[in-house]
């Protein structure tokens, strides 16, 4: 058997989940001649556990993908069966978009979207040799004998390298839903250098919507008017469908620890790591023996399907334990399981590894994205497929690496995450995780974001003037409230008195009312006489900004201190263990991370402020010898 | 970061004659006058560089002592910066208090090797210093952590340490509360959450009253004289001790195992421990003795190392020697006035810093003394870094405290619950950073550990 050569690219993608998506979007996108491979055809932009997009933090995600000029959020629109905005009444902090969507549709609008892009070939082969040429480029091999050459390379694997599932005892190798796994790739990796390691992450049965009593369940309504996740969707229509909730119960608990040790993870049979953030059913009894109970959702999959997916209650147990433990859970009793639960084990990388721009420190080229560097969850590996594309087409154009830092934005916050603290197991974003939220919000996510996904040359000239225009309207409205004056009135007081708060005795600005918590642009609707009428979402600006403004000026100051220590570059090949002054544990953990600048090293723990002294004074004398040696030169 | 103002007391510690307290950044002057008056009433804001005046520093409305203030105005200082130099009396105390009036007022305590580390930075020091520098930086930062560990095992610590494990759990709950909306998290209870806020804060407060009674502050340089069983280590501990009895105290609570008492050698205040012999020992009881002893090498800013002149160097000698290199050390070669077998030549590889002397016939008395004064006059020997560490902790106390007001004003004032985490965790990451965790990190593990959560 021998190779045949198929073809040049600018940049391949490996993998054709929602981290691949992106990145091969985004540099087809850049004017980069852009491969995306797929081991089964049928398998692009598949959602294997959940069929929602967003979430806490992972909304925001969302919101900040679209804003730089990423399909997920739009798509997710167009496949949505029920909108929710969680958390509302705890701050906008913390508001999170979820959207339920219809899972073959998401797959079918997002495989056609790569279909239709420009430069871009969406080709169905196994990747299972890649090598480093001498040029630099990289030659690709497929399970078919298939030799492609690319300038860069992009590994988004997600759950199919060394994939392997469980279920109870019996176990084979395979990726999520049964697709075969990408077996070849993992070892081509480790002779190159690469080391891998196990993770491992788990999903629930789907049944039959019929055989569950949804009529005695609790019912969960989507919001009205739903709203969309893409700054770029007008409207959305309607909910299509609701979910529902159940609970486990002492039956439940006892069936599975009466067969704990037929769990794999249990039984000592995976060696992967599990992360705390889905455990299984059988995890959480274990962890939190004194729960009496554990909520679930039953979600629809879709609206051309029967399947309903169990949110939390994903297993590994033995396919006959889990019929018997679904079946003691109200609204469960006769269903009928259409795919059991399963855990699956698989090949990841470490991700402090990597630089900023999700390449490989030490292989030129060569970037990863998603589950690969060890993240969890869809919107964790289209954020990181979106700036590994970005990075892959940069590196070809010869232009600029794109890197966010912490204060810009989640997805910042999730790389400089990856790559400064690595990965012990699946990373989830959580709003917890950014210092900054205050700022970091998913309703200003364009504002912070878009001009960057302007300049880059994924926004469009016509979503850009829409753009600046919100703008002027949030800067008109926001100088209209600070001039406006609201007379006194019994009126006025009157609503002052139902929100709780003091009255007032004199007219008053209207940024003064704002200000106070209890009081909104809603309340006031009736006393504000001279109300332009614009967008519900610049009012929502305007109002966030007078209500949190000291919060913000507060967040945005030590923003500056971070971003004064973010441009103390760290040349890339300093030896730590040359370094006088430093201690031993600095020097090892920055030989081991090689952070980019100053603010990333502080970032490392076991890195003290004594060792950033030292680093400074470091960084200042080799400026100083630089610029002799320049004046030199110069003579 | 860099333009934050930074404050220390620069000389070394003791009883000596003058203690300056040394304030540096844009804001020193500023921050000088809200301590200082000058007997003409004039501000320092308004005087030229290279000025002195006459005055008095304030603390909480008291007067402290009277003080000579030298201003400096940038680049014309040491650091490049402005800078004020407090020049008092000498003393623990009013060093000490003058220092934490001026933190109080807004500067922050200078970290190891800092003044340096700007004077450098801003072109004062020589391109070729730079190495030399970066020594004296790594040199002050494990001075200042062997004080910190040796904080750590204090009772503030410990304090501190449970209002940080309170607020954690409270943050984590917000935190959980916000990140898992649909999980079962129990509702934050407006009135639970502030009562634990304030009681939190009302613990802080308590600390920072009561901060500077009890022991949990010891001045002076944390010294451990150490040495295999009947070297003379206690003789040459009577010996010193018995200098002033006037001024040497007992420290109540010591273990029988360590004995320890302050002396004052030439104005220079040690807090000396006498150890258990170190020597490979079978008895389980002597052998926790021993740990003890090993446990205060690893602490103590100052090793007095003692040696027998009469027998060649034993393994325990050996394993000694060991320990205390890199440290900051003085051998004293007892038994002088017997026959020499010890091979001074191994002494000599770890320090140069040997006195030979008899402290049964109290000879050598003078050299030691001399020795010691040069060690503790030396550069990069940080005798203030005990005081310093303790003052940056009761610093990031306040700090705390005042980031826990506002986590409770935002609460009054009916402000979302994302404001008022962002304050706790505000208090929490000055916590932190006595230990150097990282706040977003110990509250995500928290949510993990106290909650079921998760799909």
């Amino acid at each position: 058997m021998s190779t045949y050569f198929a073809g040049n690219y600018d940049v391949a993608v490996i993998g054709a989940g929602h981290a691949g998506i992106e990145a091969a979007l985004a540099s087809a996108r850049l004017g980069c001649k852009t491969a995306i491979f797929t081991i089964n055809m049928d398998a692009v932009g598949n959602c294997p556990c959940n069929p929602s997009i967003g979430g806490t933090a992972k909304g925001h995600l969302v919101r900040e993908i679209d804003a730089l000029g990423g399909e997920m959020g739009k798509t997710a629109d167009e496949c949505f069966l029920q909108m929710r905005m969680l958390n509302l009444g705890k701050g906008p902090a913390v508001h999170s978009l979820r959207a339920q969507i219809d899972r073959r549709k998401y797959q079918d609008v997002m495989k056609h979207k790569l279909e239709l892009c420009d430069n871009l070939d969406l080709r169905q082969a196994e990747i299972t040799d890649i090598e480093r040429n001498e040029d630099g480029t990289w030659t690709l091999t497929t399970r078919m004998l298939a030799q492609f050459v690319a300038k860069t390379v992009i590994i988004a694997t997600g759950t199919y390298l060394g994939g392997k599932i469980f279920i109870g005892e019996v176990s084979f190798e395979s990726g999520p839903d049964g697709v075969f796994p990408a077996t070849f790739l993992g070892d081509s990796l480790r002779k190159l250098g690469i080391p891998t390691r196990r993770f491992k992450t788990g999903t629930p049965a789907r049944v039959k919507k019929s055989t569950i009593a949804l009529d005695k369940l609790e019912v969960q309504e989507g919001d009205n008017p739903p709203v969309p996740f893409s700054f770029d969707t007008e409207s959305l229509g309607e909910n299509k469908v609701v979910c529902h909730i159940s609970y486990t119960n002492e039956d439940t608990k006892k069936i599975i620890l009466d067969n704990i040790h037929r769990s794999p993870l249990y039984g000592g049979k995976i060696e992967g790591v599990g992360p705390r953030y889905c455990p299984s059913l059988e995890d959480k009894i274990v962890r939190f023996e004194h729960k009496e109970r554990h909520q679930l959702f039953i979600e629809p999959c879709g609206l051309d399907t029967e399947e309903m997916y169990l949110q939390g209650m994903s297993s590994s147990l033995p396919e006959e334990v889990q019929l018997q433990f679904y079946h003691t859970i109200p609204g469960l009793e006769n269903a009928l399981i259409m795919r059991p639960a399963y855990a699956i084990e698989y090949d990841c990388i470490d991700p402090t590894s990597m630089n900023a721009t999700l390449e490989f420190r030490d292989f030129e080229g060569l970037y990863g994205a998603g589950q690969f560097n060890g993240s969890s969850g869809y919107e964790e590996a289209a954020a990181q497929g979106l700036i590994a594309g970005i990075n892959a087409a940069h590196k070809v154009q010869g232009k600029e690496p794109f890197v966010l830092d912490r204060a810009s934005s989640y997805i910042g916050t999730l790389i400089d995450d990856l790559i400064t603290k690595g990965a012990n197991e699946p990373y989830r974003m959580m709003t917890s995780r950014s210092e900054y939220r205050l700022i970091l919000r998913q309703d200003n996510a364009d504002t912070r974001l878009t001009p960057l996904g302007y300049e880059l040359g994924l926004i469009s000239e016509d979503r850009w003037k829409r753009f600046n225009e919100k703008q002027e309207l949030i800067k008109a409205e926001l100088k209209r409230a600070k001039e406006t004056v609201i007379p006194l009135s019994d009126e006025l007081n009157d609503i002052l008195v139902s929100r709780e708060t003091s009255e007032v005795s004199n007219s008053i600005r209207l940024i003064e009312l704002l200000k106070r918590p209890q009081l909104d642009y809603k309340a006031l609707e009736s006393v504000d006489l001279t109300r332009p009428d614009i967008p519900q979402s610049v009012f929502e600006q305007v109002e966030i900004a007078i209500k949190y403004d000291g919060y913000i000026k507060k967040q945005l100051a030590q923003v500056e201190q971070m971003r004064k220590l973010e441009v103390k570059i760290l040349p890339s090949d300093t030896d730590y263990k040359e370094l006088p002054g430093l201690r031993l544990e600095a020097q090892e953990k920055l030989n081991k991370i090689r952070p980019a600048n100053i603010g990333q090293a502080s970032r490392i723990s076991g890195v003290s402020p004594a060792d950033i002294s030292v680093l400074l004074i470091w960084l200042a004398k080799k400026s100083h010898e630089k610029s002799q040696t320049e004046d030199n030169t110069d003579v | 970061m860099m333009n934050s103002t930074i404050a220390a007391i620069s000389t070394a510690q003791g009883l000596g004659g003058i203690g300056v307290i040394r304030i540096s950044g844009d804001d020193a002057l500023k921050i000088a006058d809200k301590v200082f008056v000058s007997l003409n009433e004039k501000k320092l804001c308004d005087q030229k560089g290279y000025t002195a005046h006459f005055g008095a520093v304030f603390f909480e409305g008291e007067k402290v002592d009277q003080c000579v203030a030298t201003v400096f105005k940038a680049p014309l200082s040491y650091t490049g910066e402005n800078v004020v130099e407090l020049s008092c009396h000498g003393g623990t105390y009013v060093t000490k208090t003058v220092l934490r009036a001026v933190l109080d007022s807004g500067a922050t305590p200078a970290s190891a090797g800092e003044f340096t580390k700007r004077a450098f930075l801003n072109g004062k020091l020589d391109l070729t210093e730079a190495e030399a520098v970066m020594d004296i930086i790594g040199a002050k930062s494990n001075a200042a952590m062997r004080s910190a560990l040796s904080v750590h095992e204090g009772a503030l610590s410990k304090a501190i340490n449970d209002v940080k494990e309170d607020l954690v759990m409270r943050a984590a709950h917000l935190c959980a509360w916000a990140d898992y909306p649909e999980e079962d998290i129990p509702e934050i209870e407006f009135s639970s959450l502030k009562n634990a806020l304030q009681l939190s804060k009302e613990k802080l407060n308590n600390l920072l009253l009561n901060y500077d009674k009890g022991k949990a502050i010891r001045e002076g340089i944390d010294t451990v004289i150490v040495g295999r069983p009947n070297v003379g280590k206690s003789t040459l501990m009577n010996l010193i001790t018995g200098y002033d009895k006037s001024i040497v105290t007992d420290i109540a609570g010591t273990t029988r195992d360590i004995v320890e008492e302050t002396a004052v050698v030439k104005d220079i205040t040690l807090h000396l421990s006498d150890t258990a012999g170190i020597r490979d020992a079978d008895n389980m009881i002597e052998k926790i003795g021993v740990d003890k002893a090993k446990q205060r090498l690893s602490t103590a800013e100052l090793i007095i190392a003692v040696f027998d002149m009469s027998s060649p160097l034993s393994e325990d000698d050996i394993s000694i020697l060991n320990d205390i290199k890199g440290s900051t050390c003085i051998a004293v070669i007892n038994k002088e006035d017997l026959e020499p077998k010890l091979d001074i030549d191994k002494v000599k590889e770890v320090t140069e810093n040997i006195v030979f002397m008899s402290a049964k016939a109290k000879t050598g008395v003078k050299e030691f003394e001399d020795i010691l004064e040069k060690v503790a006059g030396t550069a990069d020997f940080d005798s203030s870094s005990a005081v310093l560490s303790n003052e940056r902790q009761r610093s990031l106390a306040k700090s705390a405290f005042n980031a826990l007001d506002d986590a409770i004003v935002a609460l009054d004032m009916g402000l979302t619950y994302d404001a008022v985490t962002v304050s706790l965790e505000d208090a929490i990451s000055y916590l932190c950073e006595l230990t150097g965790e990282r706040v977003t990190e110990t509250v995500v593990d928290n949510v993990f550990h106290q909650f079921c959560v998760g799909k």
